[in-house]
């Protein structure tokens, strides 16, 4: 095995390549021909999550670069449904963008360059390539949502999520460079090896991690650090939104466990109590708010934060005491919780673009009036989608929520508990809301004239995400052992 | 694939393709086909009886396979002689729903169709469950339908029934979700129903619990005070949706008790076992009460199911063989008398689009062959002699007496109020001059309706006349259950 080690990034190496190669095939493109593009960004896709699926295959944790990164099971099963929902979010992205004078080439080659951000985090094994893969996906992403440049709210959203994204950015920066001097490396492995050696300022080091997860609370996107959610996720061009709201999230989480779990795990008890009061806090403010929402995208955004705090719920109850036994069940717990909601996140919002038609933007709630009767397919996932995220059985939702319980409960102790009982009366808040869409769609007359558009590729690609939120709700079982034996191994290196 | 997958499974699949195909173009292949699949989803359950072992203690019929390895819940399916009937109950109530709608429902005729015979599957799973998470997923997977069928088809409140009927209900089986995952920590990692029969409790372990079954299976019978939601749902609610909701859905919350609350918490069950007689009282005494004074003929109904599922509460809490046994005969019964009731009411609302008692009156003049059949159940519906009503409230009196003689004085009220408001109704519906124009142009029953209500006077009568079917195949469960229960699970 080399310093080097090239071979172990193939995938990333390979997805640079190809977005630097549409970036300059798309020159010599015009506008009629430009769905060339997407079909290239497409196969330039599969092929990147075929390269991490052999990877994941193959099981091994090898480093490279001379242990800046880091390739290990769970990054790269992260790595292929980051890659997948990235496909999905072009698919249904293609004909939205295209009625739009969106359909650029700089769209499809900053979505690529914003998976590459996301696959460096994923195996980042230091400080400094998390932080540089953080800015090559925020960069990416900023532009994306100007990319309505002359659009009011699109410009407002993108000033927003730019600056606040810049703060948070700047915090996290901040916290690691606490950690450095507190621990005199920036290598994840060492770090923790040093904290475990007990020779640190342990008052500098805390200070740090406050920083570190008040940074990544910005990222995440949880209260109280949740101001930019709502404002993007509405602003934002659909497409843009929906890059936004699914892989970016499998990435985040998966910086929350090279950060705080490999590296600072022995100061959990510190990050814990942080996590938690963020999970709280979100769980109130985005379900409360979510209630009083008119706008669908808004909607979706409070009901964002109020889904990540749940899923900060498990990653907050990891470490009990100094033991970690059961670490492992609660860090998959929140990544099944993760992946379930990309991908009902997915589902919801390629619906809304589906229903969106050249020069009306279908983003209210109102809108789905009479659904059931219009589009029966289209309403039948939709609900699917809603009872997901509301965590009614049989659906995938209800099994990310149980997890999620269970790991609270299992820990046994009685604070946990409540906060178990606590999240479960907020879910019954929740019910209510997703109960409206649904409500909207079934039971309401419709406001508009029925149109029987034929739903074509990107309704199959709709039917079968909703058959998949199903399926999974059906038989979990596979996914979960999955995402079980990736954290598990990572936690052994 | 075992019997009880078939029962389960069957209708659920055939109700999800109907929802694929049907459309509101061909709603009249779409009428047969659902009345095909009902049958066929009856006709699988009727080995289920019939190869029934009366004799044999355990579970029958049992079907284990790994499901999720994650929790290590299992695929566990079986029934006793507590939870047969209900599967035959449920898959024979979905005809009766199917037929009862046949040229009342119009508009979206496939929805209708295919959310009542996934709602059948769905209730046969609740029955049958053997595992703690399989149970809570069927149980709460009902919801769905049924929020579906009440918010499409349902009367002007119909939207607010819904959230409340789905939201009510919610909250009492989140709050068992908890206590699911409590005993699954404490059985070691095991959603294994019998396996928490067997465990061992602390009482403050078993108080919670018992607390917790009790919010979502109160919730869900209802009992006084959590009753406010089936009012609403039960006046909203189309036809077929009372007639589900009052012949099996509230019998998904007395069978919980029946299969969780009081085999895993017994010690709790005992201590507490004077709050759950009070409340069933209060059901039977002050609801009956209530059912008295309502205008609205659903509303009536809906108040005297509430009383005679607190009949069926009593019977339980006072742990003897009579009071178990009537308790369950009466919920059997009272699934045909109640289903049969609403079915009567939406014959008469079909016709002239009111619920109010005030709008009739002399339907007997028009309608002669509809009132034998009315008053025939009502009669039932106040417990006389020969109908399947009397059985369970006679066992359950007897078991009373035997327990305390003034509960079982004051639950014998239940005749009296029972009779009062059930005949009061019918006397003011049914007899006396023809009360207006509409109710002079009433036509008599159709053969479709006639044969509905025929198959349920059948049953009603059946289990009035010879009970003993019934009452035989529970007998084993039963003293099992009550062997059980009076065992104490404190640890030593």
């Amino acid at each position: 095995m080399t310093f080097l080690n090239w071979a172990a990034l193939t995938p990333e190496i390979f997805l640079l390549l190809a977005a630097l190669v549409i970036v300059l095939v798309d020159l010599f493109i015009d506008d009629e021909q430009r769905r060339y593009t997407h079909w290239m960004s497409q196969s330039a896709l599969a092929i990147t999550a075929l390269l991490h699926y052999q990877q994941f295959d193959a099981g091994l944790t090898l480093y490279a670069l001379g242990n800046l990164v880091v390739t290990d099971p769970m990054g790269r099963l992260l790595g292929v449904l980051a890659t997948l929902a990235l496909m999905a979010s072009l698919a249904y992205a293609q004909p939205y963008i295209a009625s739009r004078a969106l359909h650029k080439g700089e769209f499809y080659v900053l979505a690529l360059l914003s998976l590459l951000g996301i696959h460096v985090m994923l195996s980042a094994n230091d400080f400094l390539v998390i932080y540089l893969g953080l800015e090559i996906m925020s960069l990416s992403l900023y532009a994306l949502v100007a990319l309505r440049r002359d659009d009011a709210m699109a410009t407002e959203a993108a000033m927003k999520y730019f600056v606040l994204g810049a703060l948070a950015s700047g915090f996290l920066l901040y916290g690691l460079s606490m950690m450095y001097g507190a621990t005199g490396t920036l290598e994840i492995p060492k770090v923790f090896e040093v904290i475990n050696q007990g020779r640190v300022n342990s008052q500098v080091l805390v200070f740090g991690v406050v920083f570190i997860v008040a940074g990544l609370g910005f990222k995440l996107g949880v209260a109280p650090f949740h101001m930019w959610v709502p404002d993007v996720y509405q602003g934002a061009p659909t497409a843009v939104t929906l890059l936004i709201a699914s892989a970016p999230k499998l990435a985040a989480f998966a910086i929350t466990i090279r950060l705080l779990v490999e590296g600072l795990l022995k100061v959990a008890v510190d990050w814990q109590q942080m996590l938690l009061f963020m999970a709280v806090v979100s769980l109130v403010v985005g379900n409360l708010a979510a209630i009083a929402q008119t706008n669908l995208k808004r909607m979706l955004a409070y009901s964002a934060i109020a889904q990540l705090g749940f899923m900060l719920l498990a990653l907050g109850s990891g470490v009990m005491g100094g033991d970690t036994a059961s670490a492992g069940n609660a860090y998959s717990s929140a990544m099944f919780y993760m992946v379930t909601y990309v991908l009902t996140t997915l589902g919801t919002f390629g619906l809304v673009m589906l229903l969106s038609r050249d020069g009306f933007e279908s983003e209210q709630i109102a809108d789905l009036a009479g659904l059931g009767r219009r589009r029966p397919w289209m309403a039948g996932v939709m609900a699917i989608f809603m009872f997901s995220l509301a965590g009614v059985p049989p659906t995938m939702g209800f099994y990310a929520k149980l997890a999620v319980l269970q790991t609270l409960v299992t820990t046994g102790l009685t604070a946990y508990i409540v906060l178990a009982v606590v999240a479960v009366l907020l879910s019954l808040v929740a019910a209510f809301y997703y109960l409206r869409v649904v409500k909207v769609m079934f039971f309401d007359e419709p406001n508009q004239p029925l149109l029987e558009q034929p739903l074509g590729s990107v309704g199959v690609l709709l039917v079968a995400n909703g058959a998949a939120v199903l399926v999974f709700g059906l038989l979990p079982g596979g996914l979960m052992a999955l995402c079980r034996d990736a954290v598990v191994r990572a936690l052994a290196t | 694939m075992g019997l009880l997958s078939v029962a389960i499974w069957l209708p659920i699949v055939l109700g999800g393709l109907l929802l694929a195909v049907g459309r509101d173009e061909n709603a009249g292949a779409v009428r047969w086909m659902a009345l095909a699949a009902a049958v066929l989803s009856f006709l699988v359950t009727i080995p289920l009886v019939t190869g029934f072992d009366v004799a044999a203690t355990g579970m029958q019929f049992v079907e284990i396979l790994p499901w999720i390895e994650r929790f290590n819940v299992r695929y566990h399916l079986g029934i006793d002689g507590l939870s047969v009937w209900f599967v035959l109950l449920t898959a024979f109530i979905t005809i009766m729903v199917v037929i009862a709608a046949w040229e009342v429902v119009q508009e979206r005729v496939a929805l209708y169709m295919g959310a009542f015979l996934i709602l059948s599957g769905l209730m046969v799973g609740v029955f049958s469950a053997l595992d703690g998470l399989l149970f809570y997923i069927f149980f709460e997977a009902t919801l769905i339908p049924m929020y579906i069928i009440i918010g499409v088809w349902g009367g002007p409140r119909r939207v607010y029934a819904a959230f409340k009927f789905f939201l009510y209900t919610l909250l009492g089986s989140l709050l068992m979700l908890v206590a699911l995952l409590y005993l699954y920590l404490k059985a070691g990692g095991s959603f294994d129903i019998q396996a928490w029969h067997q465990l061992p409790l602390p009482m403050n372990a078993q108080a919670l619990l018992f607390f917790a079954f009790f919010a979502a299976f109160s919730v869900k019978v209802p009992m006084w005070p959590v009753h406010t939601w089936l009012p609403d749902a039960h006046v909203e609610a189309p036809t077929g949706g009372s007639v589900v909701l009052a012949a099996i859905m509230l019998k998904l919350g007395a069978y919980g008790f029946l299969r969780f609350s009081m085999p895993i918490a017994p010690d709790a069950a005992r201590e507490y076992a004077w709050l759950m007689i009070a409340l069933s009282l209060i059901a039977v005494v002050y609801i009956g009460l209530v059912a008295l004074v309502q205008q609205d003929m659903k509303k009536l109904v809906a108040y005297s199911s509430i009383a005679h599922m607190g009949f069926v509460t009593l019977g339980f809490f006072i742990f003897s063989d009579l009071g178990v046994g009537g308790a369950i005969v009466q919920m059997i019964s009272h699934g045909f008398v109640s289903g049969a009731m609403f079915l009567c009411i939406g014959v008469l609302y079909d016709r002239v689009h009111s619920r109010e008692i005030s709008a009739y009156g002399g339907v007997v003049n028009t309608m002669p062959k509809f009132a034998a059949f009315a008053v025939f159940f009502a009669m039932a519906n106040c417990g006389l002699p020969g109908t399947g009503g009397f059985v369970g409230e006679w066992m359950v009196i007897l078991g009373a007496v035997k327990f305390d003689f003034w509960i079982a004085a004051l639950a014998a009220t239940t005749l009296v109020f029972g009779a009062a408001y059930t005949l009061w109704m019918v006397k003011r519906v049914y007899f006396g001059e023809v009360g207006n124009q509409h109710v002079g142009e009433l036509t008599d029953l159709n053969d479709r309706e006639f044969l509905m209500l025929g198959l349920l006077a059948l049953a009603v009568l059946w289990m009035g006349v010879y009970p003993k079917p019934f009452t035989d195949v529970m007998q084993t469960s039963i003293t099992e259950l009550l062997r059980h229960v009076a065992l104490s699970k404190l640890p030593a």
